[in-house]
């Protein structure tokens, strides 16, 4: 027996002209936890599913064990012990804990007796590895921690002594997510190998022994986790130094410019997920929201916006109401001096398939300055375009490149250019760096503050804790559809990670 | 990743690929022919010279190919809403209402190029009417359009077989179709276009609403991509959640795209009814609905696909006919039979020669790219 789990030996794979992974060579270690980072579209998400019997790699070798192996789908990585914890869960709504763990691995026609073997056998599991779920509860009655730990134990179940996570921490508050490299601890001290996919470099110096880095489908470095630090990590991920820490001075918050008072939003199945919201933000202040992805921010957004109907509730833009309960059309609101950066440029705030120049009028479209009478002026359109382009460091710099065709980062660069040159009031941003390189967020990051810096209201929602800390001058908290908190921004991780689970929050509400 | 098939040049995009979907549609309807015990070569050449081999052909190929146009932009220009109108078919059928009254009235009194504008606007109005319908009823009330299209189909079908057997009909006559028009109701033939290639346009009935076709072709290109309204149609068509949020009424949109759809299938009417026939008859449109949604996915629902893709169809009608006429065991159907063919591998199966040409473009450019490589070192 070596000591070598996983050995990747010049790992090869091109989708049409995309070279995704470039020669990787990868060695992960038994018994440890190994990391692999890299910015979205760095090859480790196709690295991992060449691993999981996904797409086959065109060239390259995959020892396990000390064994040459082929893997030719998920159920031949599942024979030789590679078990996969999905980002988005692999489980059925509807079925219970069991069903699910034992779906795929019945060992009988007759149902019964595979449920009772399937029963004993995850009892086991659950006490040798302290993963206590309830068999019989049904997956859309648990919280997102407790499915996660059903699709750990899927795997366990099946004999995995390699377990890959691809994202986990996505979906989880803090403490879920302690919870969960803990969980991890454990076993790997039963033996488990683990490799855990991340483009969060706090995860990575918590819990790994080894650390990986890929950039643009090449395998960068292999570090030590204890040897290495977040800077050296970034600027391998990035190939150039980063600036990690926002800059920016003290706020100087003027006359409220925005105001939301006791917002109610259902969503399409009648279910309330925005209940009895209130805030104000002023000019020159950014207002960040926090709270764990699903609790009512993105129909917030959706209702302040324009997009969708709200219940009740009252909204004041500029002095002026907001009829958020009948028909807030979102293109009068432009014109009143709102912008909004959508959570999901993909489908709501670029339409891929445009050219960039034609997303950079998008919502702007009925301005004068775009059109001739009712045919739309190209001429102004582009030299638009290009003066953006040239501002937001677009790249590359060709306004009629299919939007599609940019990177996230720069996608994101084409939604900014457009809100933030209208020069509007009151700026509502949903996740400005999701799935944003770290190079961009830098420069996100600095242009939010300089909206702020220029006197506008900001309001500010993002999953990543980190960056609503960074850049909040104050920090709402949403829990279930509701505020649970406000908070400054000296509060620690820990006083906002309990309030995102809820727990502070029903204490305060009681008192 | 997520877009595993890379990105190619616009020539092989648009050129290459349905070219090849063409040449395999072809083959498999040359091993058909084959089965039937008939020399595929030999019915090529009858197809190719029996669509353009003389003057007269070429006119009938133009006169199908015209009616294809109207279709095919009809389609298009739902398509690029994110609506299927599968019902072009039935609103063509009603577009004849409007010529029919127009001739009907007019053609005594008038010359030709005054009814022939008021048969367009009659035409047109007609279409959209019977788009409208369903357009208001998917804006407000939710119906899905597919569903209603096809049955607003059989609808304006019974309308017509009652119109033209006991009002449009008439009195004394058998034949269920209107009288015949006068001259006024008569579009005048394009053979001054074909004698400039010194062709001679016989007895085809290739005539001026040719010339409308590639009007409404251009008129269309302008529409979906240099207007204001065509911007918010594109942006609907695309992503239905960005046109809300950029401020666009979706049942406005859906609406007006209906009845410009509408519009467009109902003008198909003036090219048999006033270029051919001088008189409404039952059943005139003869699938050429349908055929405009197979010409839209051909033409990539672009004006300049539409037209070659028009084109192609209206070869394939005319070649088709010369073949049944030529080679007694190949019938009809088998004409229909490579139509579905050009169909399924133009349309449907589009995608399906993608890959296999987007690893050859990979393996030529990673070939000439190590080559430039060792050239430099």
């Amino acid at each position: 027996m070596s000591d070598i789990a996983i050995e990747l030996r010049g790992i090869d794979k091109s989708f049409g002209l995309v070279h995704a992974n470039k020669n990787i060579n990868l060695t992960v270690r038994k018994g440890t936890i190994h990391g692999i980072i890299g910015e979205n579209g760095a090859g480790k998400s196709t690295l991992m599913s060449i691993l999981y019997g996904f797409y086959q790699a065109d060239n390259g070798d995959i020892v396990v064990d000390g064994n040459t192996v082929t893997i030719k789908d998920p159920n031949a990585a599942i024979t030789h012990g590679i078990g996969m914890v999905h980002q988005h869960f692999m489980l059925v709504e509807n079925f219970t804990v069991l069903e699910n763990v034992m779906l795929g691995a019945e060992d009988s026609q007759i149902l019964n007796t595979s449920i009772s073997k399937a029963r004993v056998e995850l009892k086991r599991l659950e006490r040798e590895y302290a993963l206590e779920v309830d068999p019989d509860a049904l997956i859309e009655e648990l919280p997102v921690g407790l499915q996660q730990r059903v699709e750990i134990l899927k795997a366990l179940y099946r004999k995995a002594d390699i377990l890959i996570l691809d994202e986990p921490t996505g979906v989880l508050t803090p403490p879920e997510a302690d919870h969960l490299f803990r969980i991890l601890g454990q076993l790997k001290d039963q033996g488990k190998t683990i490799i855990f996919i991340t483009h969060k470099l706090r995860e990575i110096m918590a819990i790994t022994d080894e650390v990986s880095v890929m950039r643009r489908g090449e395998m960068v470095a292999t570090r030590n986790t204890r040897e290495t630090s977040v800077e050296e990590l970034a600027e391998l991920m990035v190939g150039r130094r980063v600036l990690l820490r926002v800059d920016k001075g003290e706020a100087n918050p003027g006359a409220v410019k925005f105001s939301v008072r006791n917002l109610t939003v259902r969503d399409g199945r009648g279910v309330t997920m925005v209940d009895d919201v209130s805030f104000d933000i002023r000019a020159g202040e950014i207002v960040g929201i926090a709270g764990v992805a699903g609790n009512g921010q993105s129909e917030l957004l959706e209702a302040i916006s324009g997009i969708r109907k709200a219940v009740s509730g009252n909204v004041v833009l500029n002095g002026e109401a907001v009829d958020v309960t009948g028909h807030a059309d979102p293109a009068a609101l432009r014109t009143r001096g709102l912008a909004h950066v959508p959570e999901d440029r993909h489908h709501v705030g670029l339409v891929l398939k445009f050219e960039e120049s034609e997303n950079g009028i998008l919502g702007y479209h009925r301005d004068k300055r775009y059109l001739n009478g009712v045919f739309l002026n190209t001429k102004a359109i582009q030299a638009d375009a290009e003066e953006k382009i040239k501002k937001y460091d677009i790249r590359p710099p060709n306004p009629r490149l299919k939007t599609a065709n940019f990177s996230g980062g720069n996608q994101q660069k084409i939604v900014l250019a457009r809100e933030m040159e209208r020069n509007p009031d009151v700026l509502i941003i949903g996740q400005p760096t999701r799935g944003v390189d770290v190079g961009a967020i830098e420069f996100i990051h600095k242009r939010i503050i300089e909206m702020r810096d220029q006197g506008k209201a900001v309001l500010l929602v993002s999953v990543e804790l980190d960056e609503i800390r960074a850049l909040s001058d104050r920090i709402i908290v949403m829990f279930a559809g509701r505020v649970v908190g406000e908070r400054d921004p000296g509060a620690t991780e820990g006083e906002l990670g309990l309030l995102m689970a809820g727990v502070e929050g029903r204490k305060e509400a009681a008192e | 990743m997520s877009n595993p098939y890379a990105k190619l040049p616009a020539w092989a995009e648009y050129g290459l690929i349905p070219l090849v979907n063409l040449v395999v549609a072809f083959l498999v309807a040359g091993l058909v022919v084959l089965l039937v015990g008939e020399n595929p070569l030999n019915a090529a050449y009858h197809m190719i010279n029996g669509a353009f081999g003389r003057g007269e052909y070429i006119g009938f190929t133009l006169y199908y190919a015209t009616t294809f146009i109207f279709t095919g932009l009809s389609v298009a220009v739902a398509f690029h809403a994110g609506l299927f109108n599968i019902g072009s078919e039935g609103q063509a059928y009603i577009g004849g209402i409007g010529v029919a009254l127009a001739c009907l009235w007019l053609d005594k009194t008038m010359p030709w190029f005054v009814v022939f504008p008021v048969a367009i606007v009659g035409s047109a109005a007609f279409g959209a009417l019977w788009a409208f319908l369903p357009g208001w009823l998917q804006a407000k009330r939710g119906s899905h359009i597919v569903i209603t299209t096809i049955m607003f189909n059989f609808i304006a079908s019974s309308i017509m077989v009652y119109l033209l057997t006991k009002v449009m009909k008439p009195l004394g006559s058998m034949a269920t179709q209107t009288r015949t028009f006068e001259a006024g109701g008569q579009l005048p033939k394009l053979d001054w276009l074909l004698s400039i290639f010194g062709l001679n346009v016989g007895n085809a009935p290739f005539n001026v609403s040719f010339l409308l076709a590639l009007l409404a072709a251009f008129g269309v290109w302008v529409l979906i991509w240099r207007t204001r309204f065509g911007y918010e149609m594109r942006t609907m068509g695309h992503s239905p959640s960005a046109a809300r949020y950029a401020g666009i009424s979706e049942t406005r949109i859906t609406i007006i795209v209906m009845m410009i759809s509408g519009g467009l299938a109902g003008m198909m009417a003036l090219n048999p009814i006033m270029g051919e026939q001088f008189r409404m008859q039952l059943d005139f449109v003869q699938g050429a609905g349908f055929v405009g949604i197979a010409v839209a996915l051909m033409g990539r629902s672009h004006p300049a696909g539409i037209i070659p893709a028009a084109i192609l169809f209206g070869m394939l009608y005319q070649g088709g006919a010369e073949i049944a006429f030529e080679m007694p065991s190949i019938s009809r159907d088998m004409i229909v039979i490579i139509q579905g063919l050009v169909i399924l591998f133009a349309g449907a199966l589009e995608n399906m020669f993608r890959p296999a040409i987007g690893r050859a473009f990979a393996a030529i450019g990673s070939r000439s790219s190590a080559a430039a490589q060792t050239r430099g070192a």
